[in-house]
């Protein structure tokens, strides 16, 4: 029985190991400086990079947390504050819905309601999309972190004649404070990695902008662009950015288990 | 001796359940009134009907008066958390704020409640409550280390002192030797006797050695009523009622 447990195990953990070395084997060699410092080149000049796509995806996921996160944690400490309320728990259906919903259709979702309107792509629909996808896992990690504050905790600081709103504020939240970074840091790690929906919103850009209202690229979009190209030059490219990808969004999920078992230890 | 808190036909519910039965008890300035009693019988119900912490509980109600120098708190004009201001309380369980300092936990009442202060001032309140609990001695060099790298009874005393250093009239306590050592509880007990000089205390706990040691008046309940209440030596020595002499001695509860 456990021999079995054991081969599900492994059996789960090839594919990772899987991806990780393909993507190390086919990608280590182009990851250089040229490809984090320069722009990408006319079809078949070599030496070109992806800077403008490192630089658009830094710059979308930080929009994305500016809108998303705020109302993320607002709505969670909300939800976890009043659980009897219906409007608490018609948000927390919805939060749990929404983690439901397809990116590419939330990527549609805002093609019709910023881009179209606008007239054109751009880096705040792309951020849209990504602050669309990361609130409902800020809210429900917000809601839950919340919950694990032990309610003497709460009723301490009410005896000593502070606020509800103070309370909830001061005193729960910053307790709950590491829980609720961690649930943040994951979601930027989720929507870092997504695709489908920027492809409907921010689209792409050969040249280098930062501008808001403008078309922008990012790691993920230009790595599809140039895997379905038939350019051999783009596709080595492709692989390096796949694995740039890889490595920020694992660097992300293990610094912070690593983080947060520190502060674990010195809290006890 | 005044009267400092009057519980008058008080009843308190969780919902239907109807906890607390028309008590009418009165709590001496400076002094330390104790209630005893079972498991169960209302004892943190009805001290914590005496900051208005009970109607925190979703559900929970009160009906009566308590006067604290003669105002009712639960008038309809005042403001529970000005209440809790003026009546502090200690929890059975030390609730060190876990994000802050041993000298931030004890300034936290004062910033929670919005006063501000030159960090003088503040430091000079901390040491002054830190010592009115007798604790400053063994913290006085580690005042920024978390309030959690204490001791159980440290961190009782600390909670003591946080409540302290709002100034409050009233210092309620919840049972606040049930989770700490003999050595922690007899501190504890010793700073009973310091702080009724300045403070009125009103302790609950469901050991009776303790309350015949440290207290001047002693309430029993049972089952939610008020079944006797006296100077301590009388109640332990010549309880009127059948049911406290009962509970006094070991034959239930």
């Amino acid at each position: 029985m456990v021999g079995l447990t054991v081969l599900a195990t492994v059996v789960a953990l090839v594919p990772l190991f899987l991806v990780l070395g393909y993507l190390l084997s086919k990608g280590a060699s182009s990851v250089n400086w040229n490809f984090f410092t320069k722009m990408p080149t006319p079809v078949g000049q070599p030496g070109g990079g992806m800077a403008n796509a490192i630089v658009g995806t830094f710059e979308m996921v930080g929009v994305a947390i500016v809108m998303g996160v705020p109302v993320g944690i607002g709505a969670g400490i909300y939800i976890a504050e009043n659980p009897t309320k219906w409007l608490a728990r018609a948000v927390r259906f919805a939060a749990d819905s929404m983690m439901g919903i397809p990116s590419i259709v939330i990527g549609i979702f805002v093609y019709s309601v910023v881009v179209e309107p606008a007239g054109g792509f751009s880096t705040f629909a792309g951020a849209a999309a990504l602050a669309i996808i990361m609130m409902p896992l800020v809210t429900r990690t917000t809601e839950e972190m919340i919950l694990l504050v032990p309610v003497e905790l709460r009723e301490a600081a009410l005896a000593l004649g502070a606020a509800h709103w103070r309370t909830t504020l001061s005193v729960v939240a910053r307790a709950a404070a590491s829980g609720i970074a961690t649930g943040i840091i994951l979601a930027v790690a989720r929507v870092a990695g997504e695709t489908a929906p920027l492809l409907f919103t921010a689209f792409g850009n050969r040249f280098w902008s930062t501008a808001l209202t403008q078309p922008i690229a990012s790691l993920t979009v230009q790595v599809y662009t140039y895997a379905i190209s038939p350019f051999a030059d783009w596709q080595r490219q492709a692989w390096a950015g796949a694995l740039v990808l890889t490595a920020i969004v694992l660097a992300l999920e293990i610094g912070i288990r690593g983080i947060t078992r520190g502060s674990a230890r010195v809290a006890r | 001796m005044s009267d400092k808190l009057v519980a008058s036909s008080l009843n308190a519910y969780f919902g239907s359940n109807h906890a607390i039965r028309n008590i009418n008890v009165t709590v001496s300035a400076n002094r330390v009134t104790a209630i005893i009693g079972p498991s169960g019988c209302g004892k943190s119900t009805l001290i914590r009907c005496f900051n208005r912490m009970h109607e925190v509980v979703p559900g929970a109600r009160v009906e009566g008066a308590v006067l604290l120098d003669g105002d009712d708190i639960y008038a309809p004009a005042v403001d529970p958390v000005d209440v809790r201001r003026r009546i502090g309380m200690v929890f059975q369980r030390p609730t060190p704020f876990p994000t802050m300092s041993v000298a931030e936990n004890v300034a936290a009442g004062l910033r929670l409640n919005g006063v501000a202060l030159s960090r003088a001032a503040r430091n000079r309140i901390v040491e002054q409550s830190l010592r009115q609990a007798a604790l400053w001695e063994e913290v006085k060099d580690r005042l920024n280390r978390p309030g959690t790298s204490l001791s159980g009874g440290q961190q009782q005393r600390l909670c003591v002192a946080r409540a302290l250093a709002v100034k409050p009239d009233v210092l309620l306590m919840d049972e606040p030797c049930s989770a700490l050592d003999p050595i922690s509880t007899a501190r504890i007990e010793e700073l009973l006797l310091e702080l009724k000089e300045n403070y009125t205390l009103v302790i609950v706990t469901h050991n009776m050695q303790q309350a015949a040691r440290c207290s001047d008046f002693t309430a029993f309940m049972y089952t939610g009523e008020l079944i006797e209440f006296g100077e301590t030596r009388q109640i332990f020595t010549n309880p009127i009622r059948r049911e406290t002499e009962d509970y006094i001695t070991g034959r239930f509860g």
